[in-house]
């Protein structure tokens, strides 16, 4: 369910790091609970990004949602998908529906995110 | 504050939604299902065939007596007067200022005897309410815990709950009931609801409301019924322009400026909020309700600041997408000077305005 080579954090984000980039998105559990997404914001490429802070949000029928950053660095792509298919984060949110590229200014950070088995832990448990 | 899980009210049903996998929350005080099989899903459902709706939360309060009719016509501002035995009514409990207390269903059982259908949240304030302006000879009960409410509501009702019951549904005008027997089991079967579509909402005693569920769902699978959740229910409503208790309307706000002077009738006399409603009326209301659509990207949402030329100027009340025009559409308050259909306004979402439009509403109205 929650691929190894990702590291989460408390708010249901996951980054994936290769080099000095991170992917990052939303957790199968963080669409679960959000219902049928039909609008996602995201920061304009550029966007100095900080760890733990919002970064843009997501939006179901019912709710708005921050997403928040889970690594620091500089917003180097966004996933144009989302804007026309916000659907594809339902169906696929570890994959396709990747929301932004972080080229990361401080790589260090991804120490303090959750393992795949520590984050299924914790979302089972919340 | 939150309160903890255990202190949420539950409804007759409340086992049967967790047992077939519903979502819940805390809405209003009452452990509900927002959606089973997903908001979208379940509000096409309702709009091409069929959905199931426990609404058993919401309350009931039954007025009987000789002086019944004097009570209803008193606390509420449709004219009760001109109901027949068997039909319903829209109406509105008002404070002596003129702002809701609640928005209701009145229904005429008998001369002496009407049932009315109350929010959730404002059962008891609406009973301490009625109950407090009683100098009549009549007899107020607080009834929730007596009734179950289950909605059918889509163009395939009708069909389903015809396989429950002997009582001839088609003959059920629309805001008309009757008292007969679904399942077996004694129900009130009004033509009623909250979606904007054809449908009923059903009246049983809460020990018939499982069985009652199980057995709609069955009646109902050669059409696709689903069970629905709140989720369902405000989407629905909101194409429909229909009212939301602490959205459109509050203990602030009127009747004329939520655009319902339909339910007040000046000419049947005195009544709670007539005075000031009158006032109102001469001096013209400063702000109205009107509905607006999304140009720009982004969903005006509840408590969302309205902007009108560059300037605060009102707020969202309801907004969200609406799954069956596929536009981002909401609901806001307007200065009455600003709201001519077809002006160009701004809703505030995250600090940016977003260009929206004022339009007609209801924003779906369904083919007769």
């Amino acid at each position: 369910m929650y691929p190894e080579n990702f590291r989460y954090t408390k708010e249901h984000e996951w980054v994936r790091v290769e080099g000095d980039t991170g992917t990052m998105g939303i957790t199968d559990h963080a669409q679960k609970e959000l219902g049928d997404i039909v609008y996602v914001d995201l920061p304009k490429v550029g966007t100095v990004a900080e760890q733990g802070k919002t970064i843009g949000s997501v939006e179901s029928v019912k709710a708005v949602s921050d997403i928040y950053s889970p690594l620091s660095g500089e917003v180097v792509a966004i996933n144009n998908l989302l804007a026309t298919s916000p659907e594809k984060l339902n169906e696929d949110p570890h994959g396709a529906a990747w929301l932004v590229k972080i080229k990361l200014s401080a790589p260090e950070e991804v120490k303090e995110l959750m393992s795949a088995a520590d984050y299924h832990a914790y979302a089972g448990e919340e | 504050m939150t309160q903890p899980t255990a202190a949420l009210k539950k409804t007759p049903l409340h086992a049967t939604h967790k047992r077939m996998g519903a979502r819940m929350v805390d809405f209003g005080g009452w452990d509900m299902p927002v959606q089973y099989s997903g908001v979208l899903d379940e509000h096409h459902t309702v709009r091409q065939r069929v959905g199931l709706f426990d609404v058993s939360h919401m309350g009931e309060i039954e007025i009987q007596g000789p002086e019944a009719l004097k009570l209803v016509e008193f606390v509420s501002t449709n004219a009760a007067a001109k109901l027949k035995a068997g039909q319903a009514h829209y109406s509105g409990l008002l404070y002596e200022h003129g702002g809701f207390v609640d928005d209701i269903l009145v229904h005429k059982v008998a001369d002496d005897q009407f049932f009315i259908c109350v929010n959730a949240s404002n059962q008891d304030k609406d009973y301490e309410h009625i109950l407090s302006h009683n100098r009549f000879d009549a007899n107020v009960e607080n009834a929730g815990p007596r009734y179950a409410q289950i909605a059918i509501q889509g163009p395939r009702a009708l069909e389903t709950l015809q396989k429950l019951t002997p009582v001839n549904l088609a003959a059920i005008r629309y805001y008309h009931f009757t008292d007969g027997t679904v399942s077996g089991a004694p129900a009130r079967i009004a033509r009623t609801g909250y979606t904007g579509e054809d449908g009923f909402e059903i009246y049983v005693a809460p020990g018939e409301a499982e069985r009652l569920w199980d057995d709609l769902l069955a009646a109902g699978a050669e059409f696709g019924i689903k069970p629905c959740g709140l989720g369902a229910r405000n989407t629905l409503r909101l194409e429909c322009k229909m009212a939301l208790y602490g959205h459109e309307i509050h203990s602030t706000v009127t009747p004329l400026e939520a655009d319902l002077a339909w339910i007040v009738k000046f000419d049947k006399g005195e009544f709670l909020g007539r005075d000031a409603l009158l006032k109102q009326k001469e001096r013209g209301v400063t702000r109205k309700l009107i509905g607006f659509e999304m140009k720009g990207r982004g969903i005006g949402r509840d408590g969302y600041e309205v902007h009108v030329d560059g300037s605060p100027s009102g707020w969202v009340t309801s907004g969200g997408p609406s799954p069956t025009l596929n536009k981002n559409i909401g609901l806001c308050y307007l200065p009455a000077q600003q709201c001519e259909i077809g002006r160009a306004i701004q809703v505030m979402i995250r600090g940016e305005g977003v260009d929206a439009v004022t339009v007609p509403t209801p924003f779906y109205k369904r083919a007769k």
